[in-house]
């Protein structure tokens, strides 16, 4: 008589895999760039629009690129953690300025100041696009070789510094 | 005062005729509505990253509305339909696809509805030959015995008595 | 104060679940009459406390008591009082408790409609009932209480969702809660009948009508929601595929299978097992919908604020509750025997096949909306799965569904002719096909639309058909108002619903074949065309509502010189939540729908504006509620009305003869 606990046993697996479920979050969209070259960009600084900036740029060191706007209230939520981390000098930290207006921009880095070594000036926010970006703050890890290695979506906090991002900035930075 | 009211008149009759004079046929939204057409076509089966629950064509998040310029821009350029939807998946994943692409993973997903039909089509004609075949043996050998005695037992009146 | 009323009623209704849920059941078991006795009173007891507690938060929501909790997240001193009151469902907490309202209604209506069922049978059916209110009202109490204080009290509430300000919401959820709770009676008596290990004829007569009360409903809450959805949202869209959308449409699905395979069990005696299982699955359905819109684990624009604590309460409840059942149905079903006898080619045969394609649609629908989660659970990645995937797998399930409704009709219990219904059914045959492919060409559409039109002239031709059949049997001279009279109303139910089914499948083709739309950008004066009708744009102006200011745009429909309509459509900001929503301006049509909606602003003169015409879109409507009248038509047949007239006597639990007379 199996068939008839057959029902019983395809609702238990659906109960595990409901069970699991509860755990994940349906909203968070994990990057298909891991693991991959970041996506290159010839932007222009925030700071002075004559020069440019390109990942290029940071080849051979572990980087962090932070997207951000002034519009953004997430964004001042995590500005003190990414000033406190910044002035620990482990990594540099690049900003993404994000479908922003130069002067906003400039003028919150002044107020709250500037955690960044440098700042891109993306004002269409198509390389946020080419970056799969969907919402700000997010915050990319990038290795010497220039491959993207982890992203965190949202607004950096002490222990997500400390429990994701650090362990694994060190181990990049070994190797 | 009829004076007033000729003046009236013709001050009405003369802002009415400026309207028609302006009003016009509504211009299409897009510059291209071919363009546009193979643009919400495409946009319709892509999901909206923001509010998650809407294609990027019904939706007005920021984002949506970039997206869909790009859309617009890379159809123009040529782009085929396929190329932009691998574009998108280049930079936000399957995630953003509403008809999921076939590969091993969604197989099942794909493959299921008719495999569940065999599976389900299959156990019907098992059951139900299952079922002629038992419900023909439904005399057992107990009662083929008991009738046996039936009719051939004497008659016998209330009492038991021949 | 009168909050605390609400929850201590909650809390004696609770202790009158357990009573109810633990007493009666043991009694069925040990003969103990008065614990047996014990399910009526209780089940009453229950629905005056928990009205009382809903009263209660009904109440707080009308007075704007702003220190309750639930009522300052979902309401607003300036909400209408209309939607004050629907706001008592807005939220999570709230619909719970509607949620357990309409249980204690199902269980008063089987307590008092219930005299002629054996004395084990009611103890076990409202016991069992009882315990699902015991879960559902646990999980209340412990995690959701709707009488929580909020002290101080707020000054004002955060207002309900603007996109629930509608009369939609005043009666949707209540319409699907009746549905979804509804099935919960065909689940017990399918568990009492395991229980008692008395599986026949009368039990499926029992549970019939309660079952196609309960598909009634939830056809119903299904219909307005999607009406709803469609006026509401401003893109004319009716139906997405939305995981909580596919939540209530699984069960209907599964309930459909239900209604068919409680026809065959009550007439013939077959299929015993599988109905039972059908029933259990019906409401499992049900509850998981409940967890589904409540845990978090799927993204939906239904979903209730979540609160993983929450979602593993639900997620233990449906382990106990579904487990429970689906253990007792393998320990006791294999203890029934098999029914009657029947033919490959047979009435019974066919209801079965129509079981299996129900089945595996409702599963396809579940394996859509869940694949996401197995996928993510499996950590292969993130997939989506909308529209395109449903529609591409849906329509090839139901077309041979529609297809077996016109010689389903024909079709004779027990043994039937392939030939003879061929022979029956040819001219519809060839009228369906030639009138299908003659109306596509002439509208100049695709071949799907031919063949939606195909089947939708199939089903109503083939059911025309037999009611003309039927009424031919009478003798000759019978006049034709008292041949229909004599018709059953189980009779009329099934033709109604099988008519709005094809009526529903007509607009559902022709909305998706022929539909078409603008957007444009119009000032004052400007005009656009759509469908053979010109639009004008001949006002705009600002209005103010109870809560909202909205922009408002008049335009005027015309078709040459006719003017055909004055539509109205606004762009309104809700004060509280800062919201923007569309409000679209329909002119509702026989054929068609003229749909205009206001976009965005462009600049200070010109606006976005989307014009759209729905052809037979009211055909979706209308159909959907044929559909649902055809259940109470059936449900209200006389033999279920005799059942309840009879006394306090047990009814013999053999096959009843009757049923073989009443015709079918």
């Amino acid at each position: 008589m199996k068939r008839f606990i057959f029902p019983l046993g395809v609702f238990v697996i659906l109960l595990g895999f409901l069970g699991i479920g509860l755990r994940l979050n349906p909203h968070e969209i994990p990057s298909p760039f891991i693991g991959k070259a970041a996506p290159a960009f010839n932007l222009s600084q925030l700071h002075d629009s004559a020069k440019t900036i390109s990942p290029q740029d940071m080849r051979g060191k572990v980087w962090l690129l932070n997207v951000w706007a002034s519009w953004c209230g997430s964004c001042r939520e995590e500005h003190p953690v990414l000033m406190n981390f910044s002035r620990q000098n482990i990594v540099p930290m690049v900003g993404l300025d994000y479908k922003d207006t130069r002067v906003d921009a400039q003028k919150q880095l002044i107020e709250e100041g500037n955690p960044y070594q440098l700042s891109a000036f993306d004002e269409d926010g198509r390389v946020g696009i080419d970056y799969g970006v969907y919402g700000v703050p997010e915050t990319f890890v990038i290795d010497k070789a220039g491959v993207i290695r982890y992203k965190y979506i949202g607004p950096v906090t002490p222990e997500v510094l400390a429990k994701k991002l650090l362990p694994l900035i060190r181990e990049l930075n070994r190797v | 005062m009829s004076k007033l009211k000729f003046i009236l008149v013709v001050l009405v009759g003369y802002l009415c005729c400026c309207c028609i004079a302006q009003a016009e046929p509504a211009k299409s939204l897009a510059a291209d509505p071919v363009l546009e057409k193979r643009m919400l076509r495409l946009t319709e089966e892509l999901r909206c990253l923001v509010c998650q629950n809407q294609t990027l064509a019904d939706s007005h998040a920021d984002l949506a509305i970039d997206l869909k310029n790009q859309v617009r821009e890379k159809l123009a350029s040529g782009m085929s339909e396929q190329e932009v939807i691998d574009y998108m998946v280049q930079r936000y994943g399957d995630f953003v696809l509403y008809r999921p692409r076939l590969f091993a993973a969604t197989w099942l997903l794909w493959f299921g509805p008719l495999l569940l039909l065999v599976l389900g089509f299959g156990f019907l004609i098992w059951k139900l030959t299952k079922h002629r075949t038992e419900a023909a043996l439904e005399m057992t050998e107990a009662d083929r015995q008991r009738a046996v005695e039936m009719l051939y037992e004497e008659p016998t009146d209330l009492k038991g008595n021949v | 104060m009168i909050p605390e009323l609400g929850n201590v009623a909650l809390m004696l209704a609770f202790a009158l679940a357990i009573i109810q849920g633990v007493l009666p059941i043991a009694g069925s078991f040990n003969g103990n009459r008065r614990w047996m006795a014990l399910a009526r009173p209780a089940a009453a007891g229950q629905f005056f406390f928990v009205s009382l507690a809903f009263g209660v938060l009904v109440y707080s929501f009308i007075a704007n008591d702003f220190s309750v909790a639930y009522v300052e997240a979902n309401s607003n001193s300036m909400l209408p009082l209309y939607y004050r009151i629907a706001g008592t469902w807005g939220g999570h907490e709230g619909s719970l408790l509607l949620w357990v309202e309409m249980l204690t209604v199902w269980m008063f209506a089987v307590a008092m409609l219930s005299r002629q069922l054996p004395r084990e049978t009611v103890a076990r059916v409202l016991g069992i009932m009882g315990l699902i209110g015991v879960g559902l009202m646990a999980f209340m109490l412990f995690t959701s209480n709707p009488f929580d204080r909020l002290l101080p009290g707020a000054a004002d509430g955060r207002d309900l969702n603007p996109l629930l300000q509608d009369f939609g919401m005043i009666i949707h959820p209540p319409l699907l809660y009746m549905g979804y709770v509804g099935f919960s009676v065909a689940f017990a008596f399918a568990l009492a009948a395991l229980m008692g290990g008395q599986l026949d004829a009368a039990w499926a007569r029992w549970s019939r009508p309660w079952t196609l009360m309960a598909w009634m409903f939830l056809t119903l809450g299904i219909f307005v929601g999607s009406f709803w959805a469609y006026y509401e949202l401003g893109w004319g869209g009716w139906w997405f595929w939305d995981a909580v959308e596919n939540a209530s449409f699984m069960p209907w699905l599964v309930g459909t299978a239900l209604i068919h395979s409680l026809a065959v069990t009550e007439k013939r005696g077959s299929f015993k097992n599988w109905t039972v299982l059908l029933a259990i699955i019906a409401f499992s359905l049900s509850l998981l919908g409940t967890f589904l819109v409540r845990s978090g684990v799927l993204t939906s624009v239904h979903a209730f604020a979540t609160d993983p604590r929450r979602g593993l309460f639900i997620l233990i409840l449906l382990a106990i509750v579904i487990g429970g059942a689906l253990t007792l149905y393998a320990w006791r079903a294999p203890q029934v025997g098999l029914g009657g006898r029947f033919n490959l080619i047979s009435r019974e045969s066919l209801l079965l096949v129509n079981n299996v394609l129900l089945l595996v649609c409702a599963a396809t629908v579940l394996l859509g909306t869940l694949y996401p989660l197995f996928l993510d659970a499996l950590g292969v990645g993130k997939i989506s799965v909308g529209p395109p995937y449903f529609e591409a797998v849906f329509v090839p399930l139901m077309v041979p569904v529609l297809f077996l409704m016109a010689p389903g009709l024909f079709m004779r219990w027990k043994e039937s002719s392939i030939r003879q219904i061929a022979q029956r059914l040819k001219w519809v045959a060839l009228a369906s096909v030639l009138t299908g492919l003659t109306a596509a060409l002439a509208m100049s559409t695709s071949v799907m639309v031919a063949l939606g039109l195909i089947l939708a002239l199939w089903i109503l031709l083939a059911t025309a058909t037999h009611l003309a059949q039927r009424l031919g049997h009478y003798a000759a001279g019978t006049p034709i108002g008292k041949r229909l009279s004599s018709l059953t109303l189980s009779y009329w139910g099934m033709l109604v619903a099988h008519l709005g089914i094809g009526i529903f499948v007509v607009g559902v083709t022709l909305v998706k074949g022929l539909e078409t739309s603008n957007d444009v950008s119009m000032r004052l004066g400007d005009t656009t065309s759509i469908g053979g009708y010109e639009v004008r744009m001949t006002d705009l102006q600002q209005v103010k509502g109870p809560n909202y200011v909205a922009a408002q745009g008049t335009f005027v429909v015309t078709r040459g010189t006719q003017i055909i309509a004055i539509l109205k459509p606004e762009k309104r900001v809700f004060t509280v939540q800062q919201m923007p929503m569309t409000d679209a301006a329909i002119d509702r049509g026989f054929t068609r729908d003229l749909y205009i909606s206001l976009g965005d602003a462009i600049s200070d003169s010109a606006w976005a504006v989307r014009v759209q015409c729905k052809p037979f879109v009211s055909w979706i409507w209308s159909g959907s509620i044929i559909i649902a009248l055809g259940g109470l038509l059936a449900a209200s047949d006389r033999r279920y009305r005799l059942a309840l007239k009879k006394n306090r006597q047990n009814v013999p639990t053999s096959v009843d003869v009757n049923s073989f007379i009443v015709a079918e």
